[in-house]
């Protein structure tokens, strides 16, 4: 499947693999339409016992699973992380921007914790209700009919809630919770906190015969290899292959620019073959960008011309403005009830059972945005780290003595195994026009491509919202009878306010918008200034919502797949 | 050459760990070959390269790794659930230091304070000290107060702590360990809930009014299907 050069001319090149390129090939290969999917790092599929981790116990890793090589451990399916050799990016002033990237067939998809919101008819229009940011120029009404599909075609199992901005989809049904989610459950209601069922994409009940059925091993960060869990490889790609689509991979290929023509017009794209290290070039009549938000702006930026001496598409100078990370917060505590605990397999699926959607009004507090709450602990499946400080759990019954050496250790093992929870929340920033990326013009990775720098700062509102995290924290912590680990950061610490980049949820970089002078792309993911250019990640986002982004970039390139084929039918391109 | 036998033809040649272990322990040739030729985790060519670099390193001198496999076996003796031998808790300790390099000079520096304190006190290295004149010195550094941070306690605490956290971590992510510790997933299994015992023991259950709601597992097998409302048919 891997071709390196080519005089063919592709209806359309789609550059990246992850959601928002999966749901792409699918839709336009489908449609009948050639496709070259050009993906920066190598094949992947989650069913290849080579490159397999999933259901390996820790001690098939010489380090046990540690982070030395991949950030989230050893089993963890990302191929990249924060830092890769050779492709820095730069930070400007005091900035402390994290950039994860995943080059791989199917991108971050391989890895991701699978929980798949929609966005709410509020998150659409957030400007109307507080004045701060923009709003979409689409409503939930336009993009509800393709959030149904994706459900019906990827699975997602959740429950029927009718709570206004988190709406209902196609839900498969939820496993039951976990002990330490219901002690979450008995101590976030008593703070009036709402927890339902979590919403993954992961199939706990059959949806075709193309994908097998959850077998609940907590292994979704490790890829399925039966497919149980939405990969865009395995869901979208390999499908679209299957039922007989014209699609060429170009694996490890980076793409460097969009290449065009003297009427401004993409003509395909220049990448570079990562093992020859050598460039090509593609032809293409429609180029739909989907390397992620910071990658896509990086490549548009980096598409200068005569034409378009800004980038492509940067008529505007929006492009990079805008990013946003989701807001993130955490807290960890001990569970003294869960102490020499019975064991049993409670691995479930690869993510949290339940989950408390954003449940106060913004009106009646001193910051904008809501955060949803992550929750997780257990008795995890032992892996590098596991063990240290067998005993420091001592000081929580006044011993303030730890450590010895003896059986003892074994005794203190079993007794704390399995007696902490942890609580996360993830919220929604306000994006700022001064917060961005941008190309810096002194320097290139080691393919000579020009890098990103990043500027970011947080604001007030995202500090609040901390704040607001850490106290709704500690006391539904206090509710279920726990104990914090550490002491509550701070305002010195931003109250424990995650780095920008750190939850990977970045957006906004190329946002949509009716008007040209104010975004990047269209409703349809379109670039305002070149009609045959398309961007299919995160980046045309306007506001990031407290959901995470997957199942709202699958929705909307869905439906800017379909626009594409409307608009090939109306020989347009 | 195979990746698979690269890796033995290398570690036996050079893993210094394993094969003192070998003639030092009677720990069987077969046993090391079972334990290099297993390291097939699902790694990138780039990762691959990066893990043969290692175990063609040695860091720790032979005398070094029977001190750490005594240390070892006092902080965790054998029990009938197997050891820290069988675990393999010192090649863990010597590929760890090799990983993660900051671990080298306290680990070694370690070493030299141990014989040190053994020397003056009772005129032999560590390992060749009776095992109570061997815990006297423990007992010195083995203990401390969690309510410190560690890096504001005796260097010598600190280092114990860091073999204490390695043989523990080594120990219970080794098969024996993990059975040991009574871990039980991590393989196939149909999720349905809370043993109903352990709900009990608690004081919890599950809402009735979700009970409906949560997939019915014998049904799973069904494809699922919906009214246009969302509603589950299957």
């Amino acid at each position: 499947m891997q071709i390196k050069n080519t005089a063919k001319e592709y209806d359309v090149i789609i550059v990246g693999s992850g959601a928002g390129g999966g749901m792409a090939t699918k839709i336009l290969s489908e449609a009948g339409l050639s496709v070259a999917v050009v993906e920066a790092g190598p094949f992947f599929d989650p069913a290849d016992p080579k490159s397999m981790t999933q259901l390996k116990p820790a001690f098939h890793s010489p380090r046990r699973g540690g982070s030395t090589t991949r950030h989230f451990g050893d089993y963890d399916q990302a191929y990249g992380g924060w830092d890769i050799e050779g492709e820095p990016y730069g930070q400007i002033g005091d900035t402390d921007f994290k950039w994860f990237r995943s080059r791989m067939l199917g991108g971050r998809t391989n890895h991701w914790g699978r929980i798949s919101l929609r966005f709410g008819p509020n998150d659409f229009k957030r400007k109307s209700i507080d004045g701060l940011g923009e709003n979409w120029p689409i409503s939930y009404d336009d993009i509800k009919p393709y959030y149904d599909k994706v459900d019906k075609l990827i699975g997602v199992f959740g429950t029927k809630e009718n709570i206004y901005n988190e709406p209902d989809g196609f839900f498969l049904p939820p496993p039951k919770p976990r002990l330490h989610e219901l002690f979450y459950i008995k101590g976030a209601r008593k703070s009036n906190v709402k927890v339902i069922p979590s919403r993954l994409s992961v199939l706990t009940k059959r949806i075709n015969n193309e994908r097998g059925i959850c077998f609940y091993c907590a292994g979704c960060a490790k890829s399925c290899n039966v497919y149980g869990d939405f990969s865009s490889g395995s869901c979208l790609i390999f499908p679209a292959q299957k039922s007989g689509g014209q699609i060429d991979l170009y694996v490890n290929s980076m793409v460097r620019t969009v290449t065009t023509n003297k009427e401004g017009k993409a003509t395909g794209v220049s990448f570079i073959d990562k093992d020859e290290n050598k460039e090509y070039k593609l032809k293409g009549k429609v180029v739909v960008l989907a390397a992620s938000a910071c990658s896509s702006a990086r490549i548009l930026l980096n598409s200068k011309s005569k034409e378009h001496p800004n980038g492509l598409g940067n008529s505007s100078d929006l492009i990079g403005k805008y990013l946003h990370d989701s807001t993130g917060g955490d807290m960890m505590a001990f569970l003294p009830e869960l102490i020499d605990r019975k064991t049993y397999n409670e691995d479930g699926v690869g993510g949290m059972h339940v989950y408390s959607p954003w449940w106060l009004d913004n009106k009646k507090l001193d910051f904008a945005r809501g955060y949803h709450i992550e929750v997780w602990g257990g008795m995890g499946a032992p892996t590098y780290g596991t063990g240290f400080n067998v005993n420091s759990f001592n000081k929580f019954f006044g011993i303030n003595k730890a450590g010895g050496y003896g059986d003892v250790l074994r005794a203190d093992m079993k007794k704390y195994y399995g007696s902490t929870i942890g609580i996360s929340g993830r919220g929604e920033s306000v994006a700022q026009k001064s917060n961005y990326c941008e190309i810096d013009p002194s320097k290139v990775d080691k393919y000579g491509v020009p890098i990103l720098r990043f500027n970011y700062k947080w604001t007030d509102n995202e500090i609040k919202q901390a704040k607001h995290m850490q106290d709704t924290f500690e006391e539904i912590i206090h509710n279920m009878g726990g104990i914090p680990l550490w002491g509550k950061p701070g305002k010195d610490a931003n109250y424990g306010l995650n780095k920008p980049g750190w939850i990977i949820h970045e957006v906004g970089t190329t946002r949509m918008g009716d008007d040209p002078k104010k975004s990047v792309t269209n409703q349809f993911e379109r670039l305002h200034d070149v009609s045959n250019v398309y961007v299919v990640d995160a980046g045309p986002f306007v506001s990031q919502a407290d959901k995470n982004p997957t199942w709202t970039i699958l929705a909307l390139a869905m439906r800017s797949s379909e626009h594409i084929v409307e608009e090939f039918k109306k020989q347009n391109f | 050459m195979k990746r698979r036998d690269s890796i033995k033809t290398m570690a036996l040649a050079s893993f210094g760990a394993s094969m003192f272990l070998e003639s030092c322990y009677g720990v069987s040739r077969e046993r090391i070959t079972r334990s290099l030729t297993r390291y097939e985790y699902g790694r990138t060519p780039e990762e691959t390269l990066y893990d043969d670099k290692l175990f063609a390193q040695k860091f720790f001198t032979n005398y070094e790794l029977v001190t750490l496999d005594k240390l070892c076996n006092i902080i965790l003796p054998p029990n009938e659930f197997g050891s820290i031998r069988d675990a393999e808790v010192v090649q863990l300790i010597e590929f760890m230091a090799k990983d993660i390099p900051s671990y080298q000079d306290p680990l070694r520096k370690g070493i030299i304070w141990i014989d040190e304190e053994s020397q003056s006190r009772f005129n032999n290295p560590f390992i060749d000290i009776d095992e109570l004149d061997q815990k006297q010195i423990l007992d010195e550094i083995a203990y401390y107060d969690p309510n410190y941070n560690m890096s504001d306690l005796p260097e010598p605490v600190q280092w114990f702590n860091l073999v204490r956290n390695l043989t523990m971590t080594g120990y219970f992510t080794a098969e024996v360990g993990i059975k040991e510790l009574g871990y039980k997933g991590n393989f196939p299994n149909v999720w349905d809930g809370v043993p109903q015992d352990v709900l009990d023991q608690y004081g919890l259950e599950y809402d009735k009014e979700w009970l409906d709601k949560f997939v019915d597992q014998s049904k799973r097998n069904i494809t699922a299907e919906w009214d246009d409302d969302g509603n589950l048919l299957t």
